[in-house]
């Protein structure tokens, strides 16, 4: 069974994000950047189904800038195959980037496609969805068990009840959730070994795909700031507070 | 006039609550509001939807394949409805059900879906939170169908004063990619997390799920609060999956919110920074949660939660 794995290239999560003071965007000057959360775990889960025999090969999919390169080679350092990196400096919105993997499923033919369950930049959550629907298969999103079986896999879903197991026929799309697994570190030998992996590259551009975006960005602006508060010295002054200041309780 | 179409969330017998929420978000696209109930056996739904304030229509499709939910059956159906009744906008909430469904109806439908909306402020023109809420973004869509999730904490629920009239509507073809196997879903008699006045969450301060119950509990019951947890709880096992608040967990926006023995990442605040009063209990003075914090209150957790359990006696 092949697994593609798309991966997005964002924000290191510990940044402190700040918005340009035109609000014409986010200042990515000199930010760290890093493979998305959920695609490290996305990554981790395809790798172990290759260990443990179910996955025959591991290709990682990125759609960015030149930069994006850099997170296909962590992605192969932890462990996945081969890369592909469909070269764009736009930013692509969901729709935009389900019908580029659309093509890159069309080409590879995999049995299981893993996203991550939301970028952390945009928090979008809809990129896996978006897929499922164009290739017409069953989704398991949010996901924090995996089993395949002969046909179909299971997938354990992190819901906002509990959690709730389906069966999918496969060919399928599962995204994952924080709890799927632990993503591993990438050792150096394997970052060295990582650099001599094949990695292709392809303008979006080539794939004659209308990818222009259908929403236009009119602000960023920072949240409302809450009003600074006070620490309080004890139990009691504290439940004072709460009943006689804030009238909470 | 524009014509808009609401997911109803339920579990064939009830309708869930953020359908009113994901309503009153609906009717700032100022025109006509339709919900749909698609499940088996779903009459008591249809009525309660029915009886959601500024509904038109509710439209039933009741049939087996709809039971469990599932977004490889519902979103033909959507798409089917969307298209036949000339629906100008669909708006579902951004819960676990709407962020698996409607992503699928959009693309269906080939349209961009915005996500996570708070708020609608005209026909093509919201709100919404991006890089775990440190960034609210205006986004503007001309998309022939406007798709929406809707944050529920953001929208008052629409009430319970209307009757709306009920159509059945033909169900779509099963699919059968896909099956429901089971459901493990957390029982209590607490508030519900998302709508609740009052929220306890403990953090990994905690130490472990017996300490987390021990000193929590108490609280929470004088105070009638839901529980809730950061990520490093969940993960350790403390507690179930859907205590956790934060970017990636549930939204909150309580009356009342304690933090207890949770450091204040990021990713935590992006639930919970909208709750009117925030309390923090740590033990760190440098704790990132005392800065969001209105009340804070330093020191060991262990003596000073059983002490406010104590003194709200
Ligand atoms: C992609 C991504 C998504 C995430 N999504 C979420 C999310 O949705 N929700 C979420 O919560 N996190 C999320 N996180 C994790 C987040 O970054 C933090 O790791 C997490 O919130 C930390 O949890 P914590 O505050 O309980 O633990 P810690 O950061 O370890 O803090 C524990 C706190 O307890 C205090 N403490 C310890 N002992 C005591 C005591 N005896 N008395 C008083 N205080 C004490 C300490 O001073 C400390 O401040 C996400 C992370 C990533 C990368
Ligand atoms: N530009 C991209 N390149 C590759 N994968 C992406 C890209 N954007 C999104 N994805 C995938 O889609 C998932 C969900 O993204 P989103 O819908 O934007 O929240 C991510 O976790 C990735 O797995």
């Amino acid at each position: 069974m092949k697994v593609l794995v798309p991966v997005k290239r964002v924000i290191d999560y510990n940044v402190k994000v700040r918005v340009k003071s035109d609000g014409s965007g986010v200042d990515l000057n000199n930010v760290k950047m890093a493979i998305n959360p959920f695609d490290e775990i996305a990554i981790e889960e395809a790798v172990r189904l290759k260990e443990a025999g179910t996955a025959s090969e591991v290709v990682v999919v990125s759609i960015g800038p030149k930069q994006s390169q850099e997170v296909l080679r962590t992605a192969l350092a932890v462990g996945a195959d081969r890369a592909i990196h469909l070269e764009t400096d736009d930013e692509l919105e969901p729709l935009a980037v389900a019908k580029c993997l659309k093509q890159v499923v069309a080409d590879e033919q995999p049995e299981l496609v893993i996203c991550g369950k939301q970028a952390i930049d945009d928090d979008s959550n809809q990129t896996g969805q978006m897929l499922a629907a164009l290739l017409g298969w069953p989704q398991g999103t949010f996901a924090s068990e995996v089993a395949p079986e002969a046909g179909v896999v299971k997938v354990t879903r992190e819901i906002d009840g509990g959690l709730e197991t389906v069966q999918l026929n496969l060919p399928a799309v599962v995204t994952s959730d924080l709890r799927l697994n632990e993503p591993r570190y990438a050792s150096l030998p394997n970052i060295m070994k990582a650099k001599k992996k094949p990695l292709e590259a392809k303008a979006v551009a080539e794939l004659g795909l209308d990818v222009s975006p259908r929403l236009k960005a009119v602000n960023y602006a920072p949240p409302a700031a809450r009003q600074g508060g006070i620490k309080v010295e004890s139990v009691g002054e504290l439940v004072e507070k709460l009943r006689n200041e804030a009238r909470v309780i | 006039m524009m014509k808009t179409l609401v997911i109803a969330e339920h579990d064939n017998q009830q309708l869930n609550a953020v359908t009113q929420n994901a309503v009153t978000a609906a009717a700032g696209l100022q025109g006509e509001v339709d919900i749909l109930v698609a499940g088996e056996n779903v009459a008591a739904v249809a009525e309660q939807a029915a009886g959601v304030s500024g509904v038109g229509t509710v439209l039933v499709a009741d049939a087996e394949q709809y039971a469990a939910q599932l977004a490889e059956e519902l979103a033909p159906l959507v798409v089917e409805q969307v298209q036949s009744g000339g629906y100008q906008a669909l708006v579902a909430p951004s819960s676990t059900f709407g962020k698996n469904l409607t992503p699928r109806v959009a693309a269906l439908l080939d349209v961009a879906q915005v996500s996570d909306v708070i708020e609608v402020k005209g026909v093509g023109s919201y709100v919404r939170p991006i890089y775990a809420g440190n960034v609210m973004l205006t986004v503007e869509s001309a998309e022939p169908v406007q798709v929406l999730t809707v944050r529920p904490t953001a929208f008052d629920a629409a009430e319970q004063t209307g009757s709306a009239e009920i159509r059945s509507v033909e169900a779509t073809a099963a699919v059968g990619v896909s099956t429901l196997v089971g459901r493990e879903l957390s029982k209590s008699d607490r508030p519900e997390l998302g709508s609740a006045e009052v929220v306890v969450s403990g953090g990994r301060g905690l130490g472990d799920g017996d300490k987390y119950r021990e000193v929590l509990e108490p609280l929470a019951d004088r105070l009638g609060a839901a529980l809730g947890a950061s990520r490093a709880a969940v993960d350790a096992g403390f507690v179930p999956n859907d205590y956790q608040v934060g970017q990636t967990g549930k939204i909150v926006a309580p009356q009342l919110y304690l933090a207890v023995g949770i450091s204040g990442a990021i990713q935590h605040l992006a639930g919970m920074s909208d709750s009117k009063v925030i309390v923090a209990i740590n033990k760190d003075p440098d704790a990132p949660i005392f800065q969001v914090a209105d009340y804070g209150l330093e020191g060991d957790l262990f003596e000073l939660v059983p002490e406010l359990t104590q003194q709200l006696a």
